[in-house]
């Protein structure tokens, strides 16, 4: 039933470019985004126990990596692949001195990486274009030389690239929180010393995780630049590391696709309370008082009752 | 060297606000023991309040500053007593979560009362003009800016070292448990710690009101330099609080002095640097 369900899911989104225009499939590109953002961040709060306050820092080193790239070599995959790459070093590099402290300091600490990379994309003109971002960045073909070149041009083009990234990056997070190192993470998070008399490396498992979390968010960052053909510094701040925190409290902390329902939620709440008023931020603020208050496990957590599925 | 010494009145007068604001943070911390990511949208609202009361209706300067403290200490009481109260016995990740949805509520709502654009009124005629030292002009506000903060670290002490209200505070923030049992009202207590705090961002904010701009979003860029100096003083430290806002200070003024590229990253840096050496803040235990 779950599988049909999933099944019937993708199909539904590799047919969308077939019935909806252009505006619709540009936002379902936001919501994939921004699904692997807080997937990723989700595996730091959800299964490891650490709040992350700077996750926007990695998703910029992806975006700012792979425009970078483009700019240099108009070649799609290399420009995803390479931001993708510089943001898990970043993270790695960052994760060890990050991951020495956990609770509140652990979301100090990586508050402050956050706006560490913000304030070197704001300032450091010469590298990163300064307060007017990287601008005219190519949406470059996607070809392996030799074996093929496909136009990217076509919004539709794009739309099925990263769909195709996104489902491959859902599959093998799946595999990853099911996965022994799933469940020694959920078993840190639970009981800390627990993990550690049973001969657990506390660290180095917080470390791998860190850098997963990083790897996604430079995902979605190095995702981002193809599609607007600009970056700019506000993808650094650490109002947009709140994203992932609000869509992963939106859709539910402990399940595995509450960050995607979450992240799909939050810009279809965002579609709709906009063309009703310009302050959709305090709906917003409004919403995350109610869930905190009252609904802690998320939506996706009601639908399984109390508690939620773990 | 004169001009690094005049920089430094800068700093030092940047520094007053700095502490009035994370004073207040550094206390309900200690105290309460949630980190309010609001704070600094009550800086904001102190701000805003006194640019109503002295700027647009003409009430005395004195007055409106008083007005704008009761003004947000209203707000802090109602926003301890009908939401923080239930958030108390949750993990702190859940209370940076409720209080940054008060970031995004606060935002918006002088959005929609004040409208987006900037406000700056003019300075009461008493504190106008300027002297000089060290051979540049220095305003005569600074030096009353200075003054307030300084004042407020005296009274500060004085009411948590000599009085019994003091005593009480101090008491619930080592063992909540043992104070409580020993007849201290907790509830009642957390409500005046968390207004008092208020009240302190307030004044932060309503006395920076003649000088520094004021508009949305203001709260999020303060909150985390707040971050920032209790971080480097240690959480929930009042003296690190101060001496972390006279750190900031100095180091935003001499950094737009001689690194005006890199001045926000090297406070970052030092942030991340007492954070990793010294994750307890220079005066944390």
């Amino acid at each position: 039933m779950k599988k049909l369900a999933l099944l019937l899911l993708v199909v539904l989104l590799g047919l969308l470019p077939l019935f909806v225009g252009k505006y619709t499939l540009y936002m379902t590109i936001h919501i994939m985004l921004l699904s692997l953002f807080s997937l990723g961040f989700n595996l730091l709060l959800g299964y490891t126990g650490l709040l992350s306050f700077g996750q926007a820092g990695f998703f910029a080193v992806g975006a700012y990596a792979c425009a970078k790239i483009l700019m240099a070599a108009p070649s799609l995959l290399l420009g995803i692949l390479g931001g993708v790459a510089v943001a898990g070093v970043i993270s790695l590099l960052l994760g060890l001195l990050s991951i020495r402290h956990t609770r509140i300091y652990f979301s100090m600490l990586t508050l402050c990486f956050g706006m560490m990379i913000f304030s070197l994309a704001w300032k450091w003109r010469d590298m990163t274009g300064g307060d007017d971002g990287l601008v005219g960045i190519p949406r470059a073909p996607l070809e392996v030389p030799g074996l093929f070149s496909i136009n990217m041009t076509p919004m539709e083009n794009y739309y099925y690239v990263v769909l195709v990234f996104t489902i491959l990056a859902v599959y093998l997070f799946y595999r990853i929180v099911h996965s022994p190192l799933g469940l020694t993470l959920q078993g840190i998070r639970d009981s800390e010393t627990r993990a550690a008399c049973v001969g657990i490396s506390v660290r180095n498992y917080r470390l791998i995780s860190f850098t997963i979390a990083g790897l996604y968010a430079g995902l979605a960052g190095a995702l981002l630049p193809p599609l607007e053909s600009t970056v700019t510094p506000p993808v650094a701040h650490w109002s947009h590391s709140a994203e992932p925190v609000l869509a992963t409290l939106l859709g539910g902390i402990y399940t595995f696709a509450g960050p995607i329902v979450g992240a799909a939620l939050f810009y279809i709440l965002k579609d709709i309370i906009v063309r009703f008023t310009e302050y959709w931020l305090i709906c917003l603020g409004v919403i995350v008082v109610v869930l905190v208050l009252g609904f802690r496990g998320g939506v996706v957590s009601m639908f399984y009752g109390k508690g939620g599925q773990r | 060297m004169e001009t690094l010494a005049f920089q430094g009145l800068v700093g030092l007068s940047l520094a007053m606000y700095l502490w009035l604001l994370a004073s207040g943070l550094t206390i309900v911390f200690g105290v309460l023991g949630v980190l309010n990511f609001a704070h600094g949208s009550l800086f904001m609202l102190g701000a805003y309040f006194a640019f109503t009361f002295y700027g647009l209706w003409g009430i005395n300067f004195w007055l409106a500053i008083a007005l704008s403290l009761l003004a947000v200490g209203v707000v802090g009481y109602l926003m301890e007593r009908l939401f923080l109260r239930h958030i108390y016995h949750l993990d702190h990740a859940y209370q940076l979560l409720l209080t940054f949805g008060f970031i995004l509520i606060f935002d918006d709502a002088v959005k929609i009362v004040w409208g987006g654009v900037a406000k700056i009124p003019a300075m009461p005629s008493f504190f106008e003009g300027t002297f000089s030292v060290f051979g540049r002009l220095f305003p005569f506000y600074n030096v009353f800016i200075i003054g307030s903060g300084l004042l407020v670290a005296v009274v500060l002490w004085l009411l948590f070292e000599k009085t019994w209200w003091g005593r009480m505070v101090r008491a619930s923030a080592s063992d909540r448990e043992m104070a409580s049992a020993i007849g201290v009202n907790i509830p009642t207590l957390f409500t005046g710690v968390f207004v008092l705090g208020a009240m302190l961002a307030a004044l932060g904010g309503a006395l920076g009101t003649p000088v520094r701009v004021v508009a949305p979003g203001i709260g999020a860029a303060m909150i985390i330099q707040a971050f920032i100096i209790t971080v480097i003083g240690g959480l929930g430290n009042l003296k690190g609080a101060f001496v972390g806002a006279v750190i900031v200070g100095l180091l935003s003024a001499y950094g737009i002095l001689l690194f005006p590229v890199f001045e926000l990253f090297l406070i970052f840096v030092t942030m991340a640097v007492v954070l990793i050496v010294r994750p307890k803040g220079l005066f944390g235990g």
